[in-house]
């Protein structure tokens, strides 16, 4: 026990101070010999990948900014032989068309009504994708009523002109729907006038609708074979998304019901839309309606596209819905009916609000497959951005090597942008909605 | 509330007979069929199958009618017609005078599934290779493989096709000036020419070699798999199924050479001085649709097999690690097995998206299925429904028998759980 006493003769009464790590071990050094050049095997990877960054990239940077002609007045800027630049992408060859890739031929003078269009769905858009937002119930009720018809409106000039008669006959309509909600109730024995509100909403918010396509507002007529470019790429899209959500949420719930019939019928649909190319729904669209629908009646070239688009991505949410509804523990359903809820009040107060909330990912990654597919509505002769730039790329004003080139560069640019915003949109749902699951 | 009521009311209302309320006594009382979930169910589906019949009714009718008034015929009859047009690409005898509309189906869909099996041989290979190159350790190479399947996914595929078939293989020389790319390849503005293969009388030769290499494979495999199993002795597995199955053929081919018998010779492209003669020629709209499809469903698979070896624990290298396994045992033994359970059924839903993909040759005229019946017989014949029928039911055919096949499957490697 002596030697306690010499011990601290023999210890440290202060703290060394850590030697520094090996100069090799940190920093940038270190990371790149970690990361790149660990072995044999990764320098030889590195340094091919290096080697095909080399050739291709330069070229593509050259080419897109370094050599790019970005401004001219036609062809003459981006030709060799006419005094211009050909070696580099003929940016003023989008910037001279940009007003016809973005509304194609719509009248010039109503244009500012697209703009609109563009600023109302942004706006319908954000509400229901920002998780926060105050009244995302609301958001549903702008971005699923008020902002079609008001679209509608906007882009078309409204003022549908629907005839006396018409009015006579929807009148009829109205009071009998009431009538038979009124009688249901009656013959059910339960509150009539709850089925008396039911009904007369119902046939309120059609006759508002209708009301507000038959008023003229004052605005000029716009033929939609006048409509194009990222205007008619964003309709297709929004008119998928608006119909295909509530479809397919129908479709999902007819899968998974318990009416063998009504399972049946939702299961061939969902099936026989899922095993077919999207072109082949287009095609049977555009020639097939027409054959359907009586004599005097015909569809809209641009509607037409428009109900192919939609009942094909109905089939793909409904899948995706359908992954949210088995997704829900069975303790929901089971406590909503201890509950003493019905099936309808079930689903729209239990099950839905959550199982749509945890497929907002899915939903998104199936947007995003739809945005890209509206470019095949070109296939169709529908004027969206991909045709525009097709008619304009033959268009002999700007006929120059490089226009090609130029044009589906800037395609391409156009859909990455909104597609990979989306898919980080999706990517950070996916982790907020990870985290809360988290313990 | 009201409904309440009514429930508790019912019984004494109704006037049920004793016996009944006897027995329901343990059970709920029984109320008025309408409140019956089974009427309910039956009265809604009813209500289906009227209103879907109606729409159904209401479309024949009126498309009777309206073929009635444009005069154009109806039925499968027209298969049987002369089909008057040429196809630029037909791997069966196809002439505009010869061949009905019959042949032009059977070529258009030879063409959907010639695209489709090769684009699915080349779309794997790059997509395993993608997948775990992001996966890879080395940071350079994991960045470049994201970009690729970020910007590969994100642009419509007809936007890359065009790109492709328009702005890439467009401004190709004419052939005079074509690029050599040696082994026989040539590129310009017709497409691209490689060597044609000729065979001769016992070309036969080989490919059986190759089925005998197949079948011996298949028994040696066994065989070495029963005994490993028995004695823990292990064969050289590998290296006898590459003997057999390439080297048998290869083997077969060299000694038929050497007795004078060459049983494949090919024919290499010559450069006249205005065109290719002779050699094989693959059409341009097969090389942008070929390139376009492989590449874009290339990133989709990538991200299938990076998820795919994501989901294989890391407890399951570690513990197979522990058991004294080499790494690529590891790999070939633990990690793959696993891996594959869960990329297979998502690889084979990319295959069939590629399949439908495919149909995008009509925006480049590649003569495929829906380009060659879908436009122009359909625009011959007008008889929009057969020909529609027709083309989807392909399509669903496949999809339909690729999606059996792997419920089967799934079946098979589900983990069967406690």
């Amino acid at each position: 026990m002596s030697t306690a006493v010499d011990m601290p003769r023999f210890v440290r009464a202060k703290q060394v101070e850590a030697l520094p790590p090996p100069n090799l071990a940190r920093g940038p050094i270190a990371w790149v010999r970690e990361n790149l050049f660990s072995g044999p095997f990764n320098t030889l990877l590195t340094l091919v990948v290096f080697y095909l960054l080399y050739i291709s990239v330069p070229p593509i940077v050259k080419f897109l900014f370094i050599d790019a002609v970005w401004s001219g007045a036609d062809r003459a800027a981006c030709r060799a032989d006419m005094g211009g630049r050909e070696s580099g992408a003929c940016w003023a060859f989008v910037r001279e068309k940009i007003n016809y890739f973005t509304y194609g031929s719509y009248t010039v003078s109503e244009r500012w009504r697209v703009d609109v269009f563009f600023v109302l769905l942004a706006l319908g858009v954000g509400w229901l994708l920002w998780l926060r937002a105050p009244r995302r119930d609301l958001g549903a009720v702008y971005f699923f009523w008020l902002f079609p018809v008001a679209s509608y409106i906007l882009l078309t000039g409204g003022n549908a002109d629907f005839s006396g008669s018409f009015w006579v006959g929807f009148l009829v309509f109205g009071t009998l729907l009431i009538a038979a909600f009124a009688s249901v109730a009656a013959i059910l024995k339960t509150s009539v006038r709850a089925a008396l509100i039911v009904g007369g909403g119902i046939v309120a918010v059609i006759g508002i609708t209708l009301a507000a396509m038959d008023m003229d507002f004052g605005l000029q007529h716009v033929p939609t074979s006048l409509w194009g470019g990222i205007l008619v790429t964003l309709l297709v899209a929004t008119v998928g998304i608006v119909v295909s959500l509530p479809f397919g949420i129908l479709l999902a719930l007819g899968r998974r019901s318990k009416l063998p019939i009504v399972r049946m019928a939702s299961v061939i649909y969902i099936e026989f839309v899922r095993g077919v190319p999207l072109i082949t729904v287009l095609i049977m669209a555009n020639t097939m309606l027409p054959l359907f629908l009586p004599g005097d009646m015909t569809v809209d070239r641009l509607l037409r596209p428009l109900i192919g688009t939609a009942l094909f991505s109905s089939a793909y949410m409904a899948e995706v819905v359908r992954g949210g509804l088995q997704a829900m523990p069975k303790g929901q359903y089971e406590g909503a009916m201890s509950l003493g809820l019905n099936y309808p009040q079930m689903m729209i107060l239990i099950i839905l609000p959550q199982a749509l909330r945890i497929v907002i990912p899915g939903i998104v990654n199936t947007f995003i497959g739809l945005f890209k597919d509206t470019s095949l509505v070109a296939i169709v002769g529908i004027f969206d951005v991909v045709k525009t730039i097709e008619a304009s790329r033959i268009d002999p004003n700007w006929a120059a090597p490089t226009i090609g080139m130029t044009g589906y560069a800037f395609a391409a640019l156009f859909y990455f942008i909104f597609c990979f915003g989306m898919s980080r949109y999706s990517l950070g749902v996916e982790r907020r909605l990870a985290a809360g699951q988290k313990r | 509330m009201n409904m309440g009521e009514d429930g508790v009311t019912m019984p004494a209302v109704r006037g049920l007979s004793s016996v009944q309320t006897v027995v329901s006594q343990t059970s709920p009382p029984k109320k008025s069929f309408l409140y019956d979930p089974k009427f309910r169910g039956v009265f809604y589906q009813l209500l289906l199958i009227a209103v879907v019949g109606y729409l159904f009714y209401m479309a024949a009718t009126n498309a009777v009618e309206n073929l009635q008034r444009a005069r154009i015929a109806s039925g499968f009859g027209f298969l049987n017609n002369t089909a008057g047009f040429d196809i630029s690409q037909a791997l069966i005898q196809f002439s505009a005078a010869g061949s009905t509309y019959g042949d032009a189906f059977i070529v258009g869909l030879l063409n959907t599934l010639v695209v489709s099996a090769i684009g699915v041989f080349f779309t794997t290979i790059l997509g395993f290779v993608i997948g775990i190159a992001r996966l890879s350790k080395n940071w350079m190479v994991a960045k470049v493989a994201m970009v690729y399947v970020e910007v590969l996914r994100n642009v419509p595929l007809l936007v890359q096709l065009l790109f492709w078939y328009i702005a890439v293989l467009g401004p190709l020389p004419q052939p005079r000036n074509s690029i050599e790319m040696g082994a026989g390849f040539f590129l310009n503005s017709r497409g691209l020419f490689m060597a044609r293969p000729i065979y001769a009388a016992d070309a036969w030769a080989i490919p059986a070699a190759l089925l005998i290499g197949l079948v011996g494979t298949f028994i040696y495999r066994r065989w070495a798999r029963a005994q490993q199993e028995r004695t823990g002795q292990q064969y050289p597995v590998g290296l006898v199924t590459l003997g057999l199955v390439v080297g048998l053929p290869v083997l077969i081919w060299i000694v038929l050479a050497l007795f004078g018998a060459n049983p494949i010779s090919f024919e290499v492209p010559q450069k006249g001085t205005f065109n290719l003669t002779g050699g094989m020629q693959i059409l341009p709209e097969f090389v942008a649709l070929l390139l376009g499809l492989t590449t874009y469903t290339a990133a989709f698979i990538a991200e299938v097999v990076r998820a795919g070896i994501l989901a294989v624990s890391k407890g399951q290298s570690e513990a197979a690690a522990s058991l004294g396994l080499k790494p690529g045992q590891i790999l070939r033994l633990v990690v793959i097995p696993q891996a594959m359970r869960v990329i297979i059924p998502p690889l084979t839903s990319q295959y069939l998206n590629l399949t439908k993909n495919s149909s995008l040759a009509v925006a480049i005229g590649y003569p495929d299925l829906v380009q060659v019946f879908m436009g122009t017989v359909l625009n011959q014949t007008g008889q929009a429904i057969e020909v529609v029928v027709i083309t989807m039911g392909v399509y669903l055919t496949i999809s339909l028998v690729t999606s059996a096949l792997m419920n089967i499957y799934n079946r098979r490697v589900a983990i069967v759980e406690r």
